[in-house]
């Protein structure tokens, strides 16, 4: 009993961390342009797909992880410069539509650079599982909740302690105060994708020797991500985090208890419940529209 | 205008393949016509309605097949359902605004999807199921001949009611929502009714062509209800021009049609596709209809 | 018998007291003007007695009902119409649209009537557009008759919030600073379509800075600084009222 409950817990864990991570994706973009970047979830696959195919050829890991980090950075400024910079006062819908179309183009690219095949990395410290209370915990999983706590932890700081981070999210507040400081808004817009797209490249390396990745790998990811992100508040760090374990853990849950076809449900059956009650999100800013 | 257009046209149709396309492409121009209602006019987003379709279909095809009902009565009843479900969904969801909204509309979508592919025992799951023809009082509807004819008329009289509701009282407070709620609440439109009302019409046409469709395929898969499905028909309505009816029925046809011409570079189809939505949107964000209207108009005004 | 009453009404944002234990009534037929300096509350005051917010506490009475807590639409229908100092106009419409919706609750609103557009529809519609276009007119608004919202200057947008308030036929017509961003000539103007529409009859609640057309056009003044009511009366003795002049003044501060 209790040791299945664990186990469903272990497997919620590692997949809320990574929505974590692309719901924070998300969250860091949105503070900065109001933007929601559909091509969050492309940023995972082309972490996850560049690493696998790099250490397949025969580079060592931690390059490969490192020149696909590098990548994934430079398609999240690219897709700035080229794609969302051009279009800044449109709205809501054509910029849904042009991340829709940046994140059909990217699967559409990497279909052609790769293919459609599914590929896989070797667990970063073997695959010798550990028992705990009569459940087990694969090590990758460390990994996984390791890096998301370490990244997480370097966000924290990186957003209040250092003055560019600081400046960044003055931008979402302020636009006046954070130009006083120096730093141009579309400075921090560049960041901001940069950022985001680290950070979805570095769930996609750790995830990979779990799940395996395709082309398509990033649809999926990128929907949960905005799930965890609309849950705990657009634009609110800490609720995405929350957002996403609480989804990841429902998720792992409702597909051991009730049913695994409908896993992939959970997240949007408690999306809808949480916006019926709380239109916006659990720990979203309330307040009344000025006229 | 449209009439002349839909008799002329298969003047140049050399084989049936041509009319098949074509009555996707007026499906499509039907289906996107009442979602501009919504997302053009009343401004309100939906990343889901190809789950109406989808419901209209399976609804058409389940209905005809198991219970043996004749197909216009299985259409209406699913059109009936579909629009009592996006009723009762719209009320609370439409409250949303923005992102919030695009997120509520796509779960909705998602989730009829994963329950039409999960419940195989109905729907036949991933593998589809498929469908009879579409008769009524004794006459089948067969060939894509004869379909293209039904269709067009079909498309002739929506186009007919959009631009008659836009017109109205009803359509004028539809704009107004999209204009400004609190300008309109002020003056005595119910916003949330209205919002909810063109929620509701616009999910019923989805339904009724997903009915007809199903009919004329003769096979379904749940992926008519898929995301990328709700997308494509946004960017339908994006594409050719938003609040404006000719322009979501351009958007639908030149979508339905690229793919055929993709079909030669097949690879890089989707890159291609991501790159015209990316591109139109940055450099035409009204669509291409009203961009080109305007370009005439102001070559006029600079005359 | 008392039009509008509000009793002591209060709104809160998050601290902020907008509106504190607030008091006063207007007079059916009377041009009544709240004044106060920046951030006294008054487009507070207009968006509780209007529906758009609901109040912390305190109630309002509109024709000795009680409306507290009811939407902006069902009071457009017991006869409330407003402008907006932050214009609210619908700018993916025609000017002439935008003052037809405001004719809102006149016209036949059933879906199947709008989907058909049978004759008599076109028919009514047709004479909405008629006393739409007088309304217009009647702002000064005639030259713009075909003109899309979006491409009509400020001053005019103001007038054409005025027309559509005026196409729901209120009884009681709310203005949250209609001269603002007007030049001279256009205030006067504005002062004067005031004028008219409150000799057909219709009370207006009136919101203004500039004091000039304020004492000159008003029947009755209430003061307000801070949320709360500082002072009331008829324009000379608002006027002579020394808090009033401190509050404008600073003075107290
Ligand atoms: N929606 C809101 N949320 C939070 N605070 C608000 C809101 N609306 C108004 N306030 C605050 O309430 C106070 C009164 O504002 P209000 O706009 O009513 O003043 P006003 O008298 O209309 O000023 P002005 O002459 O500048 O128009 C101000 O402190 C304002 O910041
Ligand atoms: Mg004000």
């Amino acid at each position: 009993m209790f040791a299945a409950f664990l186990q469903y817990l272990f497997s919620g864990l590692t997949s809320g961390a990574i929505y974590a991570l692309a719901g924070l994706g998300f969250a860091i973009i949105y503070n900065s342009s109001h933007v929601i970047n559909f091509a969050q979830g492309e940023f995972i696959m082309i972490g996850g797909m560049a690493t696998a195919t790099m250490v397949a050829a025969g580079l060592p890991l931690p390059l490969a992880i490192a020149l696909s980090m590098l990548a994934s950075m430079m398609v999240g400024v690219a897709l700035e410069k080229f794609a969302i910079e051009p279009a800044r006062n449109s709205d809501v819908v054509t910029i849904i539509i042009i991340t829709i179309g940046a994140s059909i183009f990217l699967r559409g690219a990497a279909q052609i650079l790769w293919d459609k095949e599914f590929h896989s990395l070797p667990a970063f410290s073997g695959e010798t599982p550990i028992g705990v209370f009569g459940a087990t915990l694969m090590p990758q999983s460390l990994w996984v909740f390791g890096v998301s706590g370490a990244v997480i932890v370097a966000l924290w700081w990186f957003f209040n302690r250092t003055m560019f981070g600081k400046a960044m999210l003055g931008t979402s507040h302020n636009r006046l105060a954070a130009q006083l400081v120096g730093v141009g808004v579309k400075k921090v817009l560049l960041a901001s994708f940069a950022l985001s797209a680290l950070l979805g490249a570095v769930g996609g390396v750790v995830v990979t020797p779990i799940t395996f990745t395709n082309y398509e790998a990033g649809i999926m990811l990128g929907l949960k991500g905005f799930s965890a992100a609309v849950l705990g508040g657009l634009g609110n760090g800490g609720g995405a985090i929350v957002g996403g374990l609480i989804v990841g853990i429902a998720e792992a849950l409702a597909s051991g208890y009730l049913s695994s076809a409908y896993k992939d449900a959970i997240a949007f059956i408690i999306i809808l419940f949480v916006l019926f009650f709380m239109p916006n999100g659990l720990f979203g800013k309330r307040g009344t529209d000025r006229v | 205008m449209l009439a002349v257009v839909i008799t002329v046209a298969p003047l140049g149709f050399s084989n049936s393949y041509y009319y098949d396309v074509a009555v996707n492409a007026m499906f499509n121009a039907i289906v996107c016509v009442g979602l501009n209602l919504l997302i053009g006019y009343a401004g309100q987003i939906s990343l889901g309605h190809a789950g109406f379709f989808a419901l209209g279909a399976y609804g058409s095809a389940l209905l005809t097949a198991s219970w043996g009902l004749p197909p216009i009565a299985a259409m209406l009843i699913s059109a009936t359902v579909v629009g009592l479900l996006a009723f009762v969904v719209g009320r609370p969801i439409l409250k949303l605004k923005g992102h919030y909204l695009a997120m509520a509309t796509l779960g909705i979508g998602i989730i009829i999807h994963i329950v039409l592919k999960t419940e195989a025992k109905i729907t036949g799951g991933p593998d589809g199921m498929s469908v009879d023809n579409f008769s009524l009082l004794g006459f089948t509807v067969m060939g894509d001949r004869m379909w293209y004819w039904v269709v067009g008329i079909l498309l002739i009289l929506t186009v007919w009611l959009a631009l008659n509701l836009i017109d109205s009282p009803v359509g004028r407070a539809l704009r107004a929502v999209h204009g400004s709620e609190v300008g309109a609440e002020v003056v005595g439109v119910d916003t949330s009714s209205y919002k909810v009302l063109v929620f509701v019409v616009s999910a019923v046409f989805a339904s009724m062509v997903g009915s007809l469709f199903a009919h004329k395929n003769g096979f379904i898969t749940p992926d008519i209800g898929s995301f990328m499905h709700s997308v494509e028909l946004v960017v339908m309505v994006v594409l050719g021009g938003m609040a404006s009816v000719f322009g979501a029925l351009i958007g639908a046809v030149i979508l339905t049609l690229l793919p055929q011409f993709l079909a030669v570079v097949e690879q890089y189809e989707a890159m291609i596709l991501g790159a015209i939505m990316m591109g139109t949107m940055i450099f035409l964000p009204k669509g291409l209809l009203p961009s080109i209207v305007s370009a005439f108009k102001r070559r006029e005004g600079g005359q | 018998m008392s039009l509008l009453k509000v009793e002591s009404l209060s709104k809160e944002f998050g601290g902020v007291h907008a509106i504190e234990n607030l008091t006063f009534s207007v007079e059916p037929g009377d041009i009544h003007s709240i004044i106060g300096p920046n951030g006294a509350g008054k487009t507070t005051l207009f968006n509780l007695i209007t529906g758009v917010y609901t109040p912390s506490a305190g109630r309002v009475l509109f024709q000795d009902r009680l409306v507290s807590g009811m939407k902006p639409y069902e009071l457009a229908a017991l006869g409330m119409s407003r402008t907006f100092q932050n214009l609210q106009i619908f700018f993916n419409m025609k000017a002439i649209e935008n003052v037809m919706v405001g004719h809102h609750l006149h016209l036949d609103r059933r879906f199947l009537s709008s989907l058909l557009r049978l004759p008599k529809m076109r028919r009514a519609d047709h004479e909405c557009r008629d006393f739409c276009a007088g309304l217009m007119e009647f702002v000064g608004l005639a030259k713009y008759l075909d003109a899309d919202a979006a491409s009509m200057p400020y001053g005019a947008l103001k007038r054409l919030e005025i027309a559509r308030a005026l196409a729901a036929k209120p009884r009681m017509l709310l203005l949250d600073e209609p001269a603002a961003g007007l030049n001279a000539t256009e205030s006067r103007e504005i002062d004067e379509v005031i004028k008219k529409v409150a000799s057909t009859g219709v009370t207006v609640v009136l919101v203004e800075h500039d004091m000039k057309m304020v004492m000159g056009i008003s029947d009755y003044i209430t003061a307000l600084d801070y949320g709360r009511k500082l002072a009331e009366g008829t324009p000379a003795e608002v006027r002579a009222n020394p808090e009033v002049v401190a509050a404008y003044l600073g003075a107290h501060a």
